[in-house]
This record gives structure tokens, sequence and C-alpha cells, in this order.
């Protein structure tokens, strides 16, 4: 079988899918990319034909990531997903780091990280002896600055790593990560940046950021689920999660996923090559959604930096708003019926609705912060699904709102 | 019609919901989160609010072809059920927390958010049937399948919400066809154990529970002459009929059983004596809900003949009932709540171990006429 580029991708998800920020479909190069390389055998650490076929098809991948990125092939690690490569960079640097200075045991993150970076973080509170500082943000979701400096002036011989992510997933904050390398580096302190939402959204340089660790995703740039990297300066002291074969500098063993990574590579470069043009047009589409979510809702509270004011520190594809009255929860499950798929903005295990500790450290009230809805557009977003929303969403708010009387919980709820 | 099948995770709910579907209305799925901190809930497969029953509700939804949402209602639940459940507990009664939640949850904020998102009615996998009575207004009748029926557990909901509720179960004479049904729609759940215990006592352990909540109240076990026969860790903890877990030192001079004959929190002191001591005739409750009109339904000396069950799981006894204004109150340990009441004259053998908190709801054959909580008991003649 033959896949070429030009034939479609996954298809354009039915309905208007506005949860590009949960996964976006795969593009048609990166499907073909995958469905390739998952026709051939070989075990990237084989050392007979088969197994430099991998070999090579896996390392052109590493190449491609690196250059897409800003980074040395050398410094990708690949892993099973954003996931398992912050976890790897928080476990990961943590030991590292301790093993050379004993004192370090302070691990700074910013308060609206991804749980990805946080339950690891405070797992090894529990576990391994760290001392958790949470940065805080400013009511528009960005890391406070000077927070962090004080923190460093008065511990900063303390500090094992700081982890602050490179736009947040929520409100699409895009948070200074130079400033925070700027800021670590008089004290040695190693930096990680969660940029899983970044890349292809925003210019992402790993070289000239200045950070020693990087994370990035497969599946929220087109690329498939199960994959994704840990970018991170060779000089870096990183200690193993993953123990086995011996993969991957050492650090994260694994048979290499060839087919996933190939995949991911291509999209990885694509994401990156069509930037500036679809965030371009992203950013006109999402302020288009901005204004037909104000004209359907007048009372809907926009959370996050002014798209219009400041659009450089928000993310192109990402509009997120609180409904006063109404709970996410009710919010949601109208706009699903009504075929418009958007998220409250946080899952959780058992897909319970929880108020967001994003929206809580931007001191958003509890209350409002139930209220909360993500949009988020990707690739296959059209004017139609913004206008989709725009007609459901007067009738979805007034019924969710009913529903936030009588539940008495959501603000202007009988509470 | 557009329904929500409020799915638990067990199999009542799950063909409750299939039978829906068949019925050709439009079902979502609806589990109810009712804890924040899921690690105080019991896993497992026996509970009702695990992640596992959180899972076990998404597959079914899955298999039914119908959207499946979580719903947070952890804070509600807590501020009623398990608030109501301690308070009454430490006010000396027995609270039943299944008919509180049916009460707020259920066919309240659950009930009351669908109607409001625009749903006509709720579906759940009780047993018991709604039928529609002479007058057009819906009635509740007891479960074909004895063992099971819920009825006892749904009189709280009133006429109103009763309207919006819809029980698919309710004709099913037994959980083995329930079962049978679930297997041959492929419902991974079909062979899953029943819960009985209370879901948000983790292990089953109530007075554990109690006691982690209210802390320990050590005092002195009597008997009926005011005799000091053992000890407490807090009179809350005990019920009034309760025989076991006394640890009571010395046995009766007569050698005989002793039971809990009356728990006073005032004194933190519980009272123990013979079994005829708990023989009751009359029942007195508050807060009645009726699921008829009582003035209609009363003879001309205002009474209504009917049966009465007092527990759970009893047996319904011939009764004579009356709605009172007021409710009544024996004794000065219980204030007056100033509720509509009502009152109990039972006709045969007397009943043993009536407990405040519980509920009393009254019958006539399979339907239910109103229901009530025990304010106290006592022997008339």
């Amino acid at each position: 079988m033959t896949v070429t580029p030009s034939e479609p991708g996954a298809a354009k998800p039915a309905g208007a899918y506005l949860d590009h920020a949960a996964t976006t479909p795969m593009s048609a190069a990166a499907l073909a990319a995958f469905v390739e390389h998952a026709q051939l055998t070989g075990n990237a650490s084989s050392l007979h034909s088969a197994g430099r076929g991998a070999r090579r098809a896996a390392e052109e991948g590493r190449e491609t990531v690196a250059l897409a990125v800003g980074a040395r092939p050398s410094e990708v690690i690949f892993t099973g997903g954003g996931t398992e490569a912050d976890n790897l960079a928080i476990k990961g640097i943590f030991w590292g780091r301790r093993t050379h200075d004993m004192r370090r045991t302070r691990i700074l993150v910013s308060a609206v990280e991804h749980h990805a970076v946080l339950d690891p973080a405070f797992w090894m509170a529990g576990h391994a002896g760290a001392e958790i500082v949470l940065l805080p943000v400013d009511s528009d979701g960005v890391l406070d600055l000077d927070a962090l400096r004080a923190e460093l002036a008065e511990h900063g011989d303390e500090v094992a790593l700081i982890s602050v992510m490179w736009a947040n997933n929520e409100v699409g904050a895009v948070q200074p990560v130079r400033e925070v390398v700027r800021a670590a580096r008089p004290y040695g302190i190693p930096v990680h940046t969660d940029a899983v939402q970044a890349v292809g959204q925003i210019e992402v340089d790993f070289a000239a950021s200045g950070v020693d660790a990087m994370t990035i995703s497969g599946h929220k740039l087109g690329g498939p689920t199960g994959v994704g990297a840990l970018v991170a300066r060779r000089e870096l002291a990183l200690e193993a999660v993953l123990h086995g074969g011996g993969q991957e500098r050492g650090v994260r063993s694994g048979t290499l996923d060839v087919p996933s990574i190939a995949a991911f590579a291509v999209a990885v470069r694509e994401a990156v090559a069509g930037r500036q043009e679809r965030a371009a047009r992203l950013a006109a589409l999402r302020d288009r959604l901005v204004e037909r979510v104000r004209e359907a809702a007048p009372e809907a509270i926009l959370r996050g930096p002014d798209p219009v004011v400041r659009p450089q520190d928000r993310l192109p594809g990402n509009a997120h708003f609180t409904f006063p009255g109404a709970e996410g929860d009710s919010l949601l499950y109208l706009l699903d019926s009504a075929g418009v798929q958007a998220s409250t903005g946080s899952a959780c295990q058992a897909g319970v609705p929880q108020p967001s500790h994003v929206l809580l450290a931007m001191g958003v009230p509890e209350a409002e912060a139930r209220g909360a809805l993500r949009f988020s557009l990707g690739a296959t977003s059209t004017a139609d699904d913004v206008e989709r929303l725009a007609v459901a969403l007067p009738q979805v708010v007034s019924r969710a709102q009913a529903a936030g009387l009588v539940s008495g919980r959501a603000m202007g709820g009988a509470a | 019609m557009r329904v929500l099948a409020a799915m638990s995770g067990g199999v009542d709910s799950a063909v409750a919901a299939a039978l829906a579907v068949e019925a050709g209305h439009e079902v979502v799925g609806v589990h109810m989160a009712l804890s924040r901190n899921r690690d105080q809930f019991r896993t497992g497969s026996r509970g009702c609010c695990s992640i596992e029953d959180a899972g076990d509700a998404r597959r079914a939804a899955d298999v039914l072809g119908i959207p499946y949402y979580v719903w947070d209602l952890s804070e509600r639940f807590e501020d009623t059920v398990v608030a109501d459940f301690l308070s009454e507990y430490e006010a000396g009664r027995t609270p039943n927390p299944c008919v509180r939640c049916n009460e707020h949850i259920k066919f309240e904020a659950l009930l009351d958010k669908a109607t409001a998102l625009g749903f006509d009615a709720v579906v759940t996998g009780h047993y018991a049937q709604v039928v529609t009575g002479p007058g057009g207004a819906p009635e509740l009748h007891r479960s074909p399948n004895d063992a099971k029926d819920q009825s006892y557990v749904l009189a709280v909901m009133g006429p109103e919400r009763l309207a919006r509720a819809k029980f698919p179960l309710g004709g099913f004479a037994s959980k083995d066809e329930v079962r049978a049904e679930a297997a041959q729609r492929g419902l991974s759940v079909s062979a899953k154990p029943d819960s009985y215990d209370i879901c948000f006592v983790a292990d089953g352990d109530t007075r554990g529970f109690l006691r982690s909540r209210l802390g320990s109240r050590p005092g002195t076990v009597v008997d009926v002459s005011g005799d000091v026969v053992g000890e407490h860790d807090g009179a809350y903890a005990f019920t009034v009929g309760q025989r076991k877990g006394l640890a009571l030192g010395r046995p009766a001079p007569d050698g005989a059983p002793r039971y809990v004959v009356d728990v006073q929190v005032s004194t933190n002191t519980v009272v123990v004596g013979p079994a005829e001591l708990l023989s009751v005739d009359r029942v007195a409750g508050e807060k009645a809900i009726w699921l008829c009109s009582p003035a209609e339904e009363a003879g001309p000396d205002g009474w209504i003949d009917g049966e009465v069950q007092v527990r759970a799981h009893g047996a319904p006894v011939p009764a004579r009932v009356r709605a009172t204004g007021e409710a009544v109150h024996p004794g000065e340990a219980v204030p007056p709540s100033g509720t509509p009441g009502l009152e109990v004259q039972l006709v045969g053998d007397p009943l043993r171990g009536v407990a405040p908190g519980q509920s009393v709801v009254v019958y006539r054959g399979t339907r239910v006429l109103g229901q009530a909580t025990v304010t106290g008991a006592w022997r008339s003649r």
C-alpha cells in the first residue's frame, strides 16, 4: 500500500469541534508516515538490516523534530507523550541536581502548570524530600516574575529546578520563559518548560530560549497520541525514570515506537513550517469567536490576556470565558447536544468537573470558576464552527443559568 | 420524551436506562459524583461512588449508545445527606441516608437541574411503580419484587416530583430477571454484586465513621433502674432496638437479653432494658409528606385505615393513621418542629424497636399514602 501525503488525514471531527487544545486531528502527511512505518518490521535497537531501517527512520525523525524546535538531534529524547516527558523532567532533573548538591530540595513551579507537572512535583514532595513552591500568577494567568525573583533572592541556592510552562493550556497565557531563564541563571538552576500547547502556535526555539529542558507532544499538533519528547541539553544531569534497555541516552528505556516517531516528526515539521499563516488565520477566527460570544452572552467574562490589547501574550487559537450563574457541566452538556464540543478547561480522572486550579490561581472566585468554558481552535476549524457556537449559545447560557439557579451553586445562584 | 438516566454504575440503573432507550425516549446518562475526595468512598465492586462505578456507568452508556456525563453533586451531598446523617446521630436518632439522598439529591438537586436543562423526567433503577391514579395524579406503589421493593425510601419525594420520575424496573418480579436483561444487552455490569452498605461509609463500619467525624465521647450504659452496667464511646452511635455491640460487663439478673431502649444524648447515656420495653403501639412523626389527600382517605373520625412500615426492610403492619397540623412529640427530648406530622395507632400486635429518625411510611395495599420521620413511639395499652 502506498499512502501519499495528498490523501486526507484524520477526518474533520463531526459538529463544531472547538477543543483542539485537548487533541487535534492528525494531518494527512503524519497519518501517511504512521501507516508507512507501521507496515515495516524492525526493532530500532536490532543490528541487522530490518533494525537499521527502523533506527534510520527514528533518527530521521529525531533530526526533523530537533530542526523544527531549534534543538540538536542529540537533545531529543522520545517519550510516550507529554505527561511522560514532564515526569522525566521533574523527577529526573530533581534527582540529577540533588546528586550533586544535597541542599537543593526546592522545586519551583508556576501555580498554573498542567497536572502532568504539578502532580509529579507534589509526588516528589511526598516521596523524595522535595519542597514545592507554587509561583503566583497575575489575574491574566501570567507568571509573577517579581515573586520568582524574590523567591530566588531568598532561597536561590536551595532550588533544584524551576518549571514554568511556555503557554497555559486553559487560558492561553504565554509565559515569560526567557525572563525565567535569565532570573535562574545566576543561581545555576535548571529550567524546564512544558511547551505542549505552544509548538505550532507561537514561535518556540529551544536553544534561543535558554531553557534546559522542554516538553513537546505529538497529538496537540497533528501527530499521533502516545508520543512526545523531552528536549534536554546534553549538559543537564538527568536521572532515568524508566529503566531497561538503555535507549534514549539511557534515560528513557523502551523499544522506540518508530511509526509514532515518524508521524510525530512530520507533524512537528508541518506545524512549525505553517505556523505563521495558520496562527494568523486562527487568531482572526478566535477574535471573531470572542466577539460572537460577547454578543450572545454579554455577561460572559473573558479570562486570560486580552487578545485585542496584547495578542502576543495569548495563544492564537485559545478563547476562555466564565459565564456567571452557569455551571460548566451544564454548559458543556447543552453545547454538546447542540453539536458544539468545548471543554470546561480541566478534566480529571473520573470526568468530574472541578473548579480549575488555573482560574483559582488567577484569583477567580470558586463560584465563578465553576462556569468556565474553553474554546480552542485548530487546523480544521472554520468560520462555520464559530457560527454554530454563536447560534447555540444564547439558549445554552440561559438554560444553564436556570439550572445554576436551582442548583444554587454557581455565582448568582440562590446559595 | 427527553429523559435523564441516573447511572450509578450498577446493573439496575443500567437496565433502567436501556429500557428507557427502548421505549423510544431520548436518553442522556448522568453519573453523580458524590464525593470530592474519592478516597473517602469505598472502592471495589460493592459501591456506587467509586471511580470504578463511574467507569462502569460510562461503559453501560457506551453499549446503549447514549451520551454520558458526570455531574459533580458532592457538595450538595455533603451538605445535605452526610450532614443530616451526622446531626441526626448526634441528636440520638437513627437516620436513613438513602431517604435523604432521594429527597435532596436524586429527586431534588438532580431532578431540578435536569428539568431546568430541558429534560422531561429522570429515570432511575429503583424498584417501585408509578401508576396514574383515577384523578390523574401519580400514585406510588410497591414493586412486585418484595425483597427489592424501594417504595419505602421513595415516598419522601412527594407527588409533584413523582410525576417527573420514571422507574422502568418497577414491574420486575426479581433481580435475576434484571440481570438477565442486562446480560442480553451485553451490559458488563450484569453480574456486578449488589450494594448494601451506606455508600459514604467506606468499609461498612458506621460506628467507626461516626467516631471519626463526631469524636469519641465516652459515657455510661445504664439499665432502666439507673444502675451503670457498661461504658460506651459515644451515645450517638446507638440505635433503639440494638442488641449487638453493647459490650455489657455482666448479664441481666434474670439472664434475659438486653436491648437499647433509649438514647439520651443530653446526658450521653445509653439505656438498656428487656425486649418488652421496645414494644410500642403508637408512633408519632414529623415532616409528613402525603402522596394522597389525607382528608379524602380518612374516615369520618379523621383516621386513615392502612398499614405502616417503620424500617427499610420491615414488614407492613395494620394501623390507623391521622394527619396532624403540628408534629407530635412524645416526651421532651425532641423539640417541636412545627411541621405537619402524623400519628399512628397500631391495630394488631405491637411493634418492636421503632427508632426515631427512621421513616414511617403509610401504605394501603401496594399503594404508598404518605410518610413522615419518626419522632417517638410508646405503648398506650
